[in-house]
């Protein structure tokens, strides 16, 4: 399952290190973060629900970038 | 400038003016000029004093706004306080610009592609108008646009005329009239009348809803160039990071074994210097940016480019390839003439559209579309279709028979055959030959242009490929000046003859094939880069081909070459300039030659040039 999400970012390199840290969420097959369009395509492992897989990676991305923000 | 922009803006000027007191004061009062020091670098850095504060406590210390933090504290602590203090404005200047810049191109793009409809004017039962969601609007229902609106779904005209600007869609400027029973697609602007659509699908499966989500998602898929720059932005700065930690302690370690004065300061002062150009923001930036602007530069003119990683091939192409029908030429077939007919031409017509009536060939239609009144199939009877040949029917009584020379030779009727390059389409009545219609397909008015634009701007070969006849194909290549041919291929020759080519060309050089999307797409996907022509309102070519031609002028095909060229050497020139700049600098750096004031500088000016160079590639 793939769904995009709209996020907040204020620098380019932040989101390639978002894009990383949601790669390395469980439940998160690809993660593709699009800074020009403040974007990010997730797509899912096979029976993971976005609703519990989304906060971890949001919480994953803070880690990295404390003001991102994620819209799910 | 949004109020971010704003605030930040207002503490950069602060903290100068602060910074500028703080220097003439320096001699006079002394304790002053430290206050007002203190005051600027905290009024201009506390954010990233603050961030890089929280990183450590989450043991995330190696981000930009730690480095920057140790870079300046470090300089204050060796007494260069106005270095400490400009650094951090230098640093966040060079943030400001970034993400005014980055908004700018942002919202410039949103523009070109302004064709996101934000409601729906829907028709109630009761003939009142309301105001909906586009997404709330059914299949069939009754929509009403008023002049200098949008269209929000495709539909089909029910009443009203209008003119349409489809120039956000297909780039062409022109705009065209429509009547009821037109099919009008959403995004183009109504401009005369009111018109009311009854609504032919969803608003999601809408051509404006997919060119928007496919335009989203191009810039999604990554080129090779920004994979290298995001592996590039992950070994940079650690590797930046460990050469100053050995920069501050390995000279001054051998410099105090080997008996010399150690000179702490000038090395860590050194290191502190590589720490200020550790961020690849410059890169990290600019060549999404660049691509961005490249995708979004090609868009406004009707050419959609499916992905960021198509942009080096289509720069690189070296070889287009070319379907003829309906994309060199019209597709439209046209009755051009009846010849060696004994009837007047109107008669043979008439007996060949009515004979081919229950046909659906291009060709038949454009015999009935000649005849151009009401066909009474009721005239017709016995119909047998010989497939590749033609028809026979029983038309007022008489046997028609309507097809090729096949044909003719079947029922031993003779013909003659035809000078004229096109379709040829034999008529014997009652078993003798009755004379015959040519049918044929127009060039483009601008394929000849198109093709000779692909030769100045370097392509070295152009080549048509087409099932039909030796002799329609020569007179088209002629008439456009394609470089060769390749005439009565079967749909899948035309797989082999580009792998043929594909075969002959060298690693760097790269195929286009551009055709029309609609039976093509196995050629389509074979090719290095995959073009379809007109192809708006068409799903399975938008599906199949790379790069997507709104309209069907061919010579977009050079232009979207010229915008692929423009973008991928914008792209290399900023590695090659912020890669070669930064090294440049951390050589200068170790060896003492440039100091922290030129760090910033070259960092932020290196990265406010390559920005400003990646704008350009939004004009096309």
């Amino acid at each position: 399952m793939k769904k995009s999400y709209k996020i907040e970012v204020d620098c380019a390199n932040c989101a390639n290190l978002m894009e990383q840290a949601a790669n390395k969420t469980p439940g998160v097959k690809n993660a593709v973060v699009n800074f020009m369009l403040l974007k990010m395509n997730v797509e899912f492992e096979e029976g993971a629900d976005p609703k519990t897989v989304m906060p971890a990676v949001l919480a994953n991305c803070r880690k990295v970038e404390d003001e991102c923000e994620i819209f799910f | 400038m949004n109020k971010k922009e704003k605030t930040k803006l207002i503490r950069i000027i602060a903290a100068i003016i602060l910074i500028v007191l703080s220097k003439l004061t320096e001699k006079a009062i002394p304790v002053l000029s430290f206050i007002l020091f203190a005051a600027s670098y905290l009024t201009v850095g506390y954010d990233i004093l603050f961030r890089a504060w929280k990183g450590i406590l989450k043991g995330q210390a190696f981000n930009e706004n730690f480095l920057m933090a140790v870079a300046t504290i470090g300089a204050i602590v060796l007494g260069e306080y106005t270095e400490g203090a400009a650094v951090m404005i230098f640093y966040q200047i060079g943030e400001l610009f970034e993400s005014v810049a980055v908004g700018k191109s942002r919202k410039n793009i949103s523009e070109l592609m302004d064709i996101r409809p934000d409601y729906a004017s829907l028709r109630l039962e009761d003939g009142s108008v309301e105001r909906v969601d586009p997404d709330e609007v059914e299949i069939g229902s009754v929509i009403v646009v008023r002049p200098g609106e949008k269209i929000p779904i495709d539909g089909v005209i029910e009443e009203g005329e209008s003119y349409l600007d489809t120039s956000a869609l297909t780039g062409e400027s022109k705009p065209y009239s429509v009547h009821p029973g037109d099919a009008v697609l959403s995004g183009s602007i109504n401009q005369s009348g009111v018109i009311s659509i009854r609504t032919s699908c969803e608003f999601g499966e809408s051509t404006a809803s997919r060119i928007l989500d496919l335009v989203e998602n191009a810039s999604s898929s990554k080129s090779r160039a920004e994979n290298f720059i995001s592996k590039f932005a992950r070994v940079y700065t650690p590797a930046v990071c460990f050469s100053a930690l050995a920069l501050a302690f390995l000279p001054p370690l051998v410099r105090l074994l080997a008996g010399m004065p150690d000179d702490w300061s000038t090395w860590v002062y050194r290191a502190l210097t590589f720490l200020v150009i550790s961020c690849p923001c410059a890169l990290v930036i600019s060549i999404p940016l660049a691509f961005f602007g490249g995708l979004g530069g090609a868009s406004s003119q009707g050419i959609l480019i499916k992905g960021s990683n198509f942009m080096e091939p289509l720069a690189g192409a070296n070889t287009v390839v070319f379907d003829k029908t309906g994309t060199i030429t019209r597709g439209v077939f046209e009755v051009a003439g009846v010849h060696h007919s004994e009837m007047e031409s109107e008669k043979l017509i008439e007996l060949a559209a009515l004979a081919e009536c229950y046909s659906s060939h291009p060709i038949s239609a454009s015999l009935r579309k000649s005849y151009g009144k009401e066909i009474d199939c009721n005239r017709v009877d016995h119909v047998q279709e010989f497939s590749g040949e033609g028809v026979i029917a029983e038309v007022d009584g008489h046997t028609v028979a309507c097809g090729n020379q096949k044909l003719m030779k079947r029922i031993g009727a003779r013909h003659i055959d035809c000078q004229s390059a096109g379709t040829i389409v034999h008529v014997a009545i009652d078993g003798s030959y009755a004379g015959h219609i040519l049918i044929s397909d127009f060039v483009k008015e601008n394929s000849a242009e198109a093709l000779a634009q692909l030769k100045s701007i370097g392509i070295q070969q152009t080549v048509m490929l087409t099932g039909d006849s030796e002799s329609s194909a020569r007179s088209v290549a002629e008439a456009t000046g394609v470089d060769s041919y390749v005439s009565e291929l079967l749909p899948g020759d035309k797989v082999k003859k580009v792998e043929e080519i594909l075969e002959k060309l060298s690693g760097r050089e790269k195929l286009l094939f551009v055709g029309d999307g609609i039976n093509d797409a196995p050629v389509l996907a074979r090719a290095d880069v995959g073009v379809a022509m007109g192809a708006i309102g068409s799903d399975s070519a938008i599906e199949a081909a790379d790069v997507v031609i709104m309209n069907d002028d061919l010579t977009k095909i050079p232009q979207a070459i010229r915008i692929a060229r423009k973008c991928i050497r914008i792209v290399y020139e900023n590695i090659v300039f912020a890669i070669g700049i930064k090294l440049i600098c951390l050589i200068l750096g170790a060896l003492g030659v440039a100091g922290m004031w030129t760090a910033i500088f070259a960092d932020v000016g290196v990265m406010v040039l390559a920005v400003l160079n990646s704008v350009r590639a939004l004009r096309v």
